[in-house]
């Protein structure tokens, strides 16, 4: 396999020691079907132990090794070398503050993720004997694409409301919140529309769309977000126009 | 746990005006929503002629002639630009906002962003047969 020399700056801030991040340069010899992840690794088991980094899958399920690669975010085991001419620079996610090097804290995001309630509100609650909770494969079909979020996070660090305004529930979160009111079995939506269809919730978006842009998993975060906002108008309109209807 | 460990996170800031040049996909984003400026100015100069057409023939012809002066046709040309620009990206995005499922698949993205247009030609070809073009 055909091998090349190529060129990382790597961001690194050690908090004991760093006042402020600095830029590292590595020259890793990478094999062509190498990523991202693959050259950092070489860097840490070869050259340098002390860089840290989050990774676990390497296939894109995990949602770990979410970074800046160029300044575009990327999962960095989906980001083939091949891909890139020059010095790769590679950095933490952008609107995440950074724990060391190229870990994140991702506090913020967790705690926002709990917000939404992202499971199951069963709308009636059945015995395990009066069986499972069914659904027709359209059904399914109407909130699958939205299942498929791995919370990489790469859609908070793209979305530039999220990096001015931090308080803005986000797109990811607010996307599972909406593929949890998509499905025919749930009924959490009333609690989840506390959360969601407020100011620093939908609201918050302005449809720039960066987030589906660099969705790894092509959830197309940004379609949910509209459509809570439609709905979130219905609502208004049903309670202001039409008290009558509610129950 | 987290109390004893010594952190000390670093915050980098998102520079307040700046951010637009930082990716060619924040520049589209902005010029989109740039030439809504272009679509409220046109609505205001539709006020503005109703306005003069209340007022009285002279001032509604002077109104007119005021329209086919050179800055006005350049106001025109840019104004159109921009809207035709601001309501097909708009158009573009419908599909994310409005799908429509029929039995189990959704309605492919062309047919929804193509009824929007459609409904955009006709609406436009009503206007121009109520204003006598025909």
């Amino acid at each position: 396999m055909n091998e090349r020399e190529i060129e990382l700056e790597v961001l690194r801030y050690d908090p004991e020691v760093d006042e402020k991040p600095r830029f590292q340069r590595y020259t890793v010899p990478c094999k062509s079907d190498w990523v991202v992840l693959d050259a950092l690794n070489h860097v840490k088991a070869q050259q340098d132990p002390t860089l840290s980094y989050r990774w676990s899958c390497h296939m894109a399920v995990c949602g770990s090794c979410g970074m800046m690669v160029n300044g575009e975010p990327k999962l960095a085991c989906k980001a083939f070398l091949r891909n890139y001419t020059g010095v790769i620079r590679v950095e933490p996610l952008a609107h995440f503050p950074i724990e060391r090097d190229l870990v994140t804290v991702i506090d913020d995001f967790m705690d926002k993720l709990k917000r939404v309630r992202p499971y199951l509100i069963p709308k009636e609650e059945k015995s395990i004997e009066a069986g499972e909770y069914r659904q027709t494969p359209a059904e399914l079909k109407k909130y699958k694409q939205y299942t498929q979020c791995i919370n990489c996070m790469l859609c908070y660090a793209a979305c530039p409301e999220y990096g001015l305004i931090p308080k803005f529930i986000g797109p990811a979160a607010i996307t599972l919140a909406h593929r949890y009111n998509q499905d025919s079995r749930d009924g959490g939506r009333e609690q989840r529309q506390e959360e969601i269809a407020t100011s620093e919730g939908v609201w918050e978006c302005s449809f720039a769309g960066a987030c589906s842009e660099v969705c790894p998993e092509h959830v197309d975060p940004a379609s949910a977000l509209q459509q809570v906002k439609i709905e979130s108008t219905i609502d208004w309109y049903r309670d202001h126009l039409m008290p009558w209807l509610k129950k | 746990m987290a109390e004893k460990m010594s952190r000390k996170p670093y915050h980098r800031e998102v520079p307040k005006a700046g951010w637009v040049f930082d990716h060619p996909r924040y520049m589209r984003y902005m010029a989109r929503e740039f030439t809504c400026l272009f679509i409220g100015g046109y609505t205001l100069l539709l006020v503005i002629g109703i306005g003069r057409l209340a007022a009285g023939r002279a001032d509604y012809e002077a109104f007119l002639e005021a329209l086919a002066s050179p800055p006005s046709i350049v106001f025109h040309v840019l104004a159109l630009g921009f809207a035709i620009y601001h309501s097909v990206t708009w158009f573009n995005l419908t599909p994310k906002a409005l799908p429509v499922q029929i039995g189990e698949d959704f309605m492919p993205d062309k047919v929804i962003a193509g009824a929007h247009y459609a409904v955009w030609a006709l609406l436009s070809v009503g206007i121009l047969f109520l204003s006598g073009a025909f």
